[in-house]
């Protein structure tokens, strides 16, 4: 089993290299830009019998911090 | 006092830290991340600044999770004294033995400079050889420094008198200033500015020095 975990800084936490990115497009004359948020993805080759709910614990553990991250999982 | 200093793949301010504790007269023990137990008789865990594991996922992320972390939580639970500086703070929010995160800096940039910093309470065995309000002179240089805990978290640090330093100048887009916090219980301290490179004339300051003294003092009879 595979599954893909999106990890993204929560709404409201201010996101520095997001607007980073911004700013970079408004330079290079890409207009209308009016936000961007960073996050990663984190993919996991998982052994037969693995659950979504295993995942979850791992994300709650280790993979996100919740005090400043949402995650989402996708299981492919 | 005997305290303890660990070390992960990527510390790289643990001897420091072991040389200002020494200079109060300490005993030091250092500890390696693989270790499951601590030395007997340690008063005081020292988490000191680097980049542990290489900042992968998250800055101190996997530090939190090695094994010897499970017995600083327990060292802290069972009411002992826990210092993270840096990297270490970073580690202790981690491990939720501090409330709130360290973000990346706000202007992006890894900062390496000497920082004013206001002494926000002297109640602590940490700040006690400070007057709330004074200020001094450490370094920081981090990337991640940046702290951040939401409104309620913010509001029950101030309320609770639990903020130890703040910045004068803020240079990373901490919330409220914050440089370093308190657990409820006072004996875990995590900041971000170094006060182990402001304490020998050698270093160009001293005024980490009295955070030094005060623990000594504190800890002399424990």
């Amino acid at each position: 089993m595979k599954a893909r975990v999106h990890v993204m800084l929560k709404n409201g936490v201010l996101d520095p290299q997001g607007e980073a990115v911004r700013h970079a497009l408004g330079a290079l004359g890409f207009e209308g830009v009016n936000g961007v948020r960073q996050g990663k993805v984190i993919e996991l080759d998982l052994a037969e019998g693995a659950t979504e709910a295993d995942v979850t614990a791992m994300c709650e553990k280790l993979l996100a911090n919740t005090v400043i991250e949402s995650y989402s999982v996708e299981i492919a | 006092m005997h305290a303890a200093v660990v070390v992960f793949p990527g510390s790289n301010c643990d001897r420091d830290l072991a040389v200002a504790f020494e200079a109060t007269g300490a005993k030091v023990s250092m500890v390696w991340h693989k270790d499951s137990a601590l030395p007997d008789g340690v008063d005081i865990i020292g988490i000191p600044g680097g980049f542990s594991f290489g900042d992968y996922l998250r800055c101190g992320a996997i530090a939190a999770n090695s094994p010897i972390c499970r017995s600083v939580a327990q060292h802290a639970d069972r009411g002992g004294y826990v210092l993270g500086i840096c990297n270490g703070f970073q580690v202790l929010t981690e491990t939720g033995l501090l409330p709130g995160a360290l973000l990346r800096n706000a202007g992006l940039k890894y900062i390496c400079q000497t920082v004013g910093l206001k002494v926000e309470t002297s109640a602590s065995d940490y700040t006690k050889g400070y007057n709330a309000g004074d200020i001094i002179n450490i370094p920081i240089a981090h990337h991640d420094g940046n702290y951040y805990a939401d409104d309620d978290t913010i509001a029950r640090l101030q309320g609770e008198d639990r903020i130890a330093f703040t910045y004068t100048d803020n240079p990373n887009g901490a919330r409220a200033d914050i440089a370093g916090i308190l657990s409820e219980n006072r004996r875990v301290l995590g900041m971000m500015p170094h006060p182990e490179r402001a304490a020998d004339v050698g270093h160009g300051g001293t005024d980490g020095q009295a955070l030094f003294r005060a623990l000594a003092g504190a800890l002399i009879t424990a």
